[in-house]
């Protein structure tokens, strides 16, 4: 399981948590998500925005 | 359109730091200028209103300095320099430390707060938050104390009375309205919010004004105009934002309550353009960072050469309310239409629909949050 770090605000998406507020159930890997999902932070999209890959 | 001679973007907030990422993605070589009145740090400016329960001091806010930017970014960032004139006929900025020439300008300076009227002596006890060092400034002022009076409780208020509470403060909200965040979303929608925040400890004052703020020993004594008093450390003042059209208005510039930009973020200047908090797109005047990175992929764009018009997807709003999640789609595509509400206690769907039955906005708290992708794919694009 990967992390992935918003690159405008620093949100750190954790695949093992996934985003369970939207949806998204623990154990998504990011490839995964929604391309239409959208930063929680700051609202910018998955596309738009490089996620930074923590390991 | 592009044009020899340097590219100067005024202002490094989340605009301009983030139009000259976009652009070195495009043209690595070109001569880049960043001007700003402050620091240049890059943050990101939805943090701030997170840090309190995070107790992050500003200095962990900032991600990078000014040089290091510069380095990244292959461009002069000349801090602590504000630009005084623009002369769109020769292409040059005044600024406090000199003349500028530019072949392309970009206006990415931003917004300031609306300020609060009160008699002058009180400008550190009532302070605004829009930037990263009215964030430390702000911090600063509240060591060692514990009572906060926000005025406003708007997105903003709403935000940081919630961030505030977490961090172990005792917060009071004083608001003219009767509900939170009025003109974003309906008074069902709120209900829950402020429902949560007052769970939190947070007391709200609303369908008040504040006649005037006194010293009161070491304290502030606030008087609301029902006669009543409350008594704080500090105020926080977040009753609205206004865009810093100044400079582009004595260049000559069409500004309205921002600066007017076309579909290409082009100002009435055809060497001018216009991003972020600052301006006003097609009309939309969107202080959110989404929008702002819309724009500054399409003007990165257009700036190396390839005209293109800023599009913009449905872009909601997280309004970071940890004690009850709420985001919100502004029915920006409808002039008229209905809110029609569903749910219970702090789970309420909102969805507002034209008289045609066509969906163009929502507001969900709580656990109806997980609806927002779902909605978001029925809805129209803002600006197609």
């Amino acid at each position: 399981m990967k992390k992935w770090q918003c690159v405008v605000c620093g949100f750190i998406y954790d695949e093992a948590e996934g985003w369970p507020d939207e949806g998204i159930a623990a154990g998504t890997r990011w490839e995964d998500v929604p391309a239409d999902w959208q930063c929680p932070d700051c609202g910018v999209g998955k596309e738009d925005f490089e996620m930074i890959e923590m390991g | 359109m592009s044009d020899s001679g340097a590219l100067i973007i005024v202002g490094t907030g989340l605009a301009g730091y983030n139009l000259a990422k976009e652009l070195r993605k495009l043209d690595t070589e070109r001569e880049l200028i960043l001007v700003t009145a402050d620091d240049g740090r890059f943050y990101s400016k939805p943090l701030l209103s997170t840090g309190f329960a995070k107790g992050k001091q500003a200095d962990e806010l900032a991600m990078q300095g000014a040089s290091m930017m510069a380095e990244q970014l292959n461009a002069r960032v000349i801090t602590h320099t504000r630009v005084t004139a623009i002369d769109a006929q020769s292409r040059t900025l005044q600024t406090s430390e000199g003349e500028l020439s530019y072949g392309d300008l970009v206006l990415a300076c931003g917004a300031h707060a609306r300020p609060l009227p009160l008699s002058e002596d009180m400008h550190d006890r009532v302070l605004s938050i829009n930037d990263l060092s009215d964030y430390g400034r702000f911090r600063q002022q509240l060591a060692g104390h514990k009572r906060v009076a926000i005025i406003g409780a708007g997105l903003i208020g709403s935000e940081f009375a919630n961030d505030l509470a977490l961090g172990g403060l005792e917060v009071q909200v004083i608001a003219p309205d009767e509900q939170l965040m009025p003109g974003l979303v309906p008074a069902q929608v709120a209900a829950p919010v402020q429902a949560a925040l007052e769970e939190l400890g947070v007391r709200f004052h609303l369908g008040r004004s504040v006649a005037g703020v006194h010293a009161a020993g070491a304290a502030l004594r606030l008087e609301l105009d029902d006669g009543s008093h409350l008594e704080a450390d500090q105020v926080l003042s977040a009753i609205g934002l206004l865009a810093n059209t100044a400079l582009a208005q004595e260049a000559g510039l069409l500004c309205g309550r921002g600066i007017q930009v076309d579909r290409y973020l082009r100002t009435s200047d055809p060497h001018i353009y216009a991003l972020g908090d600052c301006a006003d797109v097609m009309g939309m005047q969107l202080m959110y960072v989404m929008p702002l990175m819309s724009c500054a992929r399409a003007l990165a764009r257009t700036l190396t050469g390839q005209a293109t018009e800023v599009s913009y997807p449905v872009m909601p709003v997280m309004v970071k309310t940890p004690a009850c999640p709420l985001v919100v789609s502004p029915p920006v595509t409808a002039a008229k239409g209905l809110w029609t509400i569903s749910g219970e206690g702090r789970d309420i769907k909102a969805l507002f629909h034209d008289a045609e039955g066509v969906l163009h906005g929502y507001a969900l708290t709580g656990a109806a949050v997980s609806e927002k992708l779902q909605l978001n794919r029925q809805l129209p694009a803002w600006l197609a």
